[in-house]
């Protein structure tokens, strides 16, 4: 199993080991592919589907998908690119985005992403729903009007925490984040340290009493777009 | 009359906090007037337009029938309309009303609220008074918008690169700092 598979991005060519996905194999070689549900620690979702890019011609999940030998990867498109801008857009009229005062504005992924793409206002009717805010746990707040269903938050309590915290009900456009308890989330057994708690794209799982802990500035996004890191580190390689 | 190219600007269901960040341009206010006259303005106090204006900037959503009003008669004499600010894009505060009927924001407000003192229970009722829309709306939701500038206020530095780029018919290409939600 020591072969390695090689494929091509955008003409670039990437080398992967056999099983890493297009999104593992791309991260490794600099090649920044944007995404909102896929997750380092977690095992892939496929949820949000910003990392569509195309192979042979043919649209396809990044963090799912396995790289082949010979495949032909575009990412960065003008097409691709427009098709994630306006998922992004979508995700921001379907939920209740307030970022002037959310606590995770400057390390929110999902505005990030927005700047990234230079996105200035989205071009759908905003649908302003009713989502329900639970305030129940001591030390955790989870505020529904900012999910946007990525499922990290499933995954990492089960996968990482061994536990079952949340879980979606509902279907289409009333699937819903919700907790594995009777009533709501201080019934649970989610602990504030718990990796559940971490990987939340956006401000709808927040630690209670941190928030503007970090000033204007020095936020995760403040000076540098979302993927930077992923790009300096293929730079460095000379990649 | 000069020959300078014309501004208005409003301020609908907002704050005055993106009128606060417009004079944060600082010095540059003394370019700007070099640049453009003020029409309809908070700035110089004109209460109605005297004339064609190449840009309106709209501070502020729409939550009543008066901000409505004042956005179309932007829409009718600017060349370029541009929402500056959260509340002109997507409602911001006001619009945290949204997901409650009107009929429980105005009891809140005006009857049952812990500071009201309202005997007669009578709402405002005045024909002087604009009526509140069943909801806030964005600017681009009403009229045809045609740049937005972005945060809460928007950065001094967003509104000038903007106006001095729309000025100089250049394309609005703000570097990634001055993009800001918040």
């Amino acid at each position: 199993m020591s072969e390695t598979i090689g494929f091509t991005i955008d003409g670039r060519p990437v080398r992967a080991r056999p099983g890493q996905t297009i999104l593992e194999a791309a991260d490794a070689a600099g090649i920044y592919i944007p995404r909102l549900c896929a997750h380092r620690e977690l095992h892939p979702f496929g949820a949000c589907r910003v990392c569509t890019v195309k192979v042979n011609g043919r649209p396809q999940a990044a963090c799912t998908m396995p790289a082949a030998e010979g495949m032909v990867v575009e990412s960065n498109t003008p097409e691709l690119t427009e098709h994630r801008r306006r998922l992004i857009e979508m995700l921001f009229v379907e939920g209740n985005h307030y970022c002037m005062f959310c606590e995770k504005s400057g390390n929110c992924e999902l505005q990030a992403l927005a700047y990234r793409f230079g996105i200035t206002a989205p071009r759908y009717p905003y649908l302003f729903p009713n989502r329900d805010v639970d305030a129940s746990h001591p030390d955790v707040l989870l505020d529904r009007n900012r999910c946007v269903l990525c499922a990290r938050c499933v995954r990492a309590s089960q996968q990482l925490d061994g536990k079952n915290v949340f879980q979606f009900v509902g279907r289409g456009a009333n699937k819903t984040l919700w907790v594995n308890a009777e009533r709501e989330l201080a019934d649970t057994n989610l602990d504030v340290r718990d990796r559940a708690v971490d990987v939340c794209p956006v401000g709808c799982i927040l630690r209670k009493r941190q928030g503007y802990t970090i000033p204007i500035g020095r936020r995760r996004y403040d000076h540098e777009p979302i993927g930077s890191d992923i790009e300096r580190a293929g730079a460095a390689r000379g990649a | 009359m000069s020959s300078k190219p014309r501004i208005a600007t409003c301020s609908l269901a907002g704050c005055f906090g993106c009128h606060m960040s417009i004079l944060d341009i600082d010095e540059r206010i003394l370019q700007l007037i070099e640049l453009v006259d003020f029409d309809k303005s908070p700035i110089d106090d004109l209460k109605h337009f005297t004339g064609r204006c190449a840009i309106g900037l709209v501070e502020g959503g729409c939550c009543n029938e008066e901000n409505v009003h004042v956005l179309q008669e932007f829409r009718r004499h600017c060349d370029i309309l541009v929402s500056v600010g959260e509340c002109a894009i997507c409602g911001g505060i006001p619009a945290m009303r949204n997901n409650i009927p009107l009929k429980e924001c105005m009891d809140e407000a005006y009857r049952n609220g812990p500071t009201v003192y309202n005997p007669s229970g009578v709402l405002p009722n005045d024909t002087a008074l604009p009526l509140v829309l069943d909801r806030v709306y964005p600017c681009h939701e009403v009229v045809k918008i045609d740049y937005h500038i972005q945060g809460c206020p928007p950065p001094a530095d967003a509104i000038w690169q903007t106006l001095v780029a729309l000025l100089n018919n250049r394309p609005v290409e703000l570097p990634y700092e001055v993009l800001k939600y918040d």
